[in-house]
């Protein structure tokens, strides 16, 4: 299962939240994380996210899973630019880090891959008449917050299936069936949404919200 | 109404398709067929995922390759793995997905959507983490991102190879409910009771077509 992605149904402030604010929100915060480079002013902006969590009641054990993966991560990081850069460095870096990570998942917790979409084809409603397609945009990145689950399952699977033949350590074992598999996933998805008729032109001329 | 016109169908220099002209105006018809017979194939040029290289396939009288985009909106297909059909995170987001093309608003979309996850059997599941639902209730969601788009008919290519008993019969039994015309393609030979035509493909022609009993007397010969 995939630890960052996937919507966990609420019903506080920031589910209810439009989706377009809220992506803004999220901006604003990884841009001030961006910006500041002092490692107080980053620990209170990591603070505010995980007040985030609270007012938003995530679960316990989303948020035990999203430290699960998110920890070791910025833990290589601090290591790796303590070596090359100093601890005060290394602390900017990882807190950043957390920060981002921190914030863009508090945004996938609380919003629907459905709204995130709604959001982006109004945002990019103005660049129609530049040939932006804004509901073909408002696909693939549905598609994409999509394929990040997808693929982490068949991952996991090939993976699986290589244990099961001893062979936990071969690339090849590895590498070939999941190749196969995510362009064979890719070929049959896409005659799925043809089936669905998203290949062909729209009935009308903007998609709605 | 689907019709073939002579239609024929090559990969490279293989021809898996020739020479099939069938009318087809029943409501539950299903093509049986040995493994690369050609009843996918054929299946997928009813809403026109496969272009025919010879003749013509019209549904409503609507040629699939020059109107193949009415054509998709007519017709409706459910695929053998549903974990490729299924789009979207949560049940109610996907059936959602389909509609977003017939520009209703959200709230409308998520209440239609889950108005048609209750009327299959997936009551209470619109928020449900799409991937974790079992085998069977997830192609009853390809099957409801299907019908949300409510259309004339429904191409399933072998629905219940990946299901068990008891959920191939329950599929089946609500394709029997549906008012869509239904092209069933299956090696479920027991599933097609209801069925008021069977067409046997063998080597991308067709062999028999009948009322089912015969054709599948015919089918069972042809297996020797
Ligand atoms: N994309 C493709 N490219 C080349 N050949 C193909 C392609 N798809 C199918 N074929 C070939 O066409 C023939 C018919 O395939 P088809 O999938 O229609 O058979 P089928 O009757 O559905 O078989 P099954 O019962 O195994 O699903 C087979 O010989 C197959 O190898
Ligand atoms: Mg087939």
């Amino acid at each position: 299962m995939n630890p960052l992605g996937l919507y966990e149904p609420g019903t506080g402030p920031l589910h209810r939240l439009p989706a377009g604010p809220k992506l803004a929100g999220v901006m604003v915060v990884v841009t001030l994380a961006v910006v500041t480079g002092e490692p107080v002013a980053l620990a209170g902006l990591l603070a505010a996210v995980a007040l985030g969590y609270a007012v938003a009641r995530v679960p316990g054990r989303r948020v035990w899973r999203l430290l699960r993966t998110a920890l070791p991560l910025v833990a290589l990081v601090f290591a790796v630019q303590a070596l090359l850069l100093g601890l005060p460095a290394a602390a900017t870096a990882a807190l950043r880090l957390a920060v981002a990570i921190g914030v863009a998942t508090l945004f996938t917790l609380t919003t629907r891959v459905d709204a995130v979409v709604g959001a982006v084809e109004r945002g990019l409603g103005p660049l129609r008449r530049f040939g932006v397609r804004p509901d073909r945009v408002g696909l693939l990145v549905g598609l994409t917050v999509a394929a990040v689950g997808t693929l982490a399952g068949i991952a996991a699977e090939v993976r699986a299936a290589a244990k099961a033949r001893g062979a936990e350590r071969s690339v090849v074992a590895f590498a070939a069936p999941f190749l196969v598999r995510t362009l064979r996933h890719a070929d049959r998805l896409g005659e799925a949404l043809t089936a669905r008729g998203w290949g062909d032109e729209p009935d009308r001329p903007g998609p709605s919200s | 109404m689907i019709e073939f016109e002579g239609v024929g169908h090559r990969y490279g220099d293989r021809e898996v398709l020739a020479d099939v002209t069938l009318a087809l105006p029943e409501k539950r018809v299903a093509f049986v067929g040995a493994n690369g017979s050609g009843k996918s194939t054929l299946a997928r040029t009813v809403n026109g995922l496969v272009l025919p290289t010879s003749g013509r396939v019209l549904v409503d009288g609507l040629d699939t390759a020059r109107r193949g985009a009415e054509v998709r909106r007519r017709v409706g297909f459910v695929f053998t793995d549903p974990d490729s059909q299924i789009v979207m995170p949560t049940a109610g987001e996907d059936v959602a997905f389909s509609l977003r093309r017939a520009g209703l608003g959200r709230a409308e979309r998520a209440r239609r959507a889950a108005e048609v996850l209750a009327e299959h059997g997936l009551a209470g599941y619109a928020d449900h983490p799409a991937h974790q639902l079992s085998g069977g209730q997830k192609q009853l969601l390809a099957l409801c991102g299907m019908l949300a788009l409510d259309p004339d008919v429904l191409v399933c290519d072998e629905p219940t190879t990946l299901l068990d008993l008891r959920n191939k019969r329950r599929f089946v039994d609500l394709l029997s409910g549906l008012r869509q015309q239904v092209v069933l393609v299956t090696h479920d030979l027991d599933l097609l009771d209801g069925f008021e035509r069977v067409v046997v493909v063998d080597g991308g022609r067709v062999v028999a077509d009948d009322e089912p009993a015969p054709a599948l007397r015919h089918y069972r010969a042809l297996a020797g």
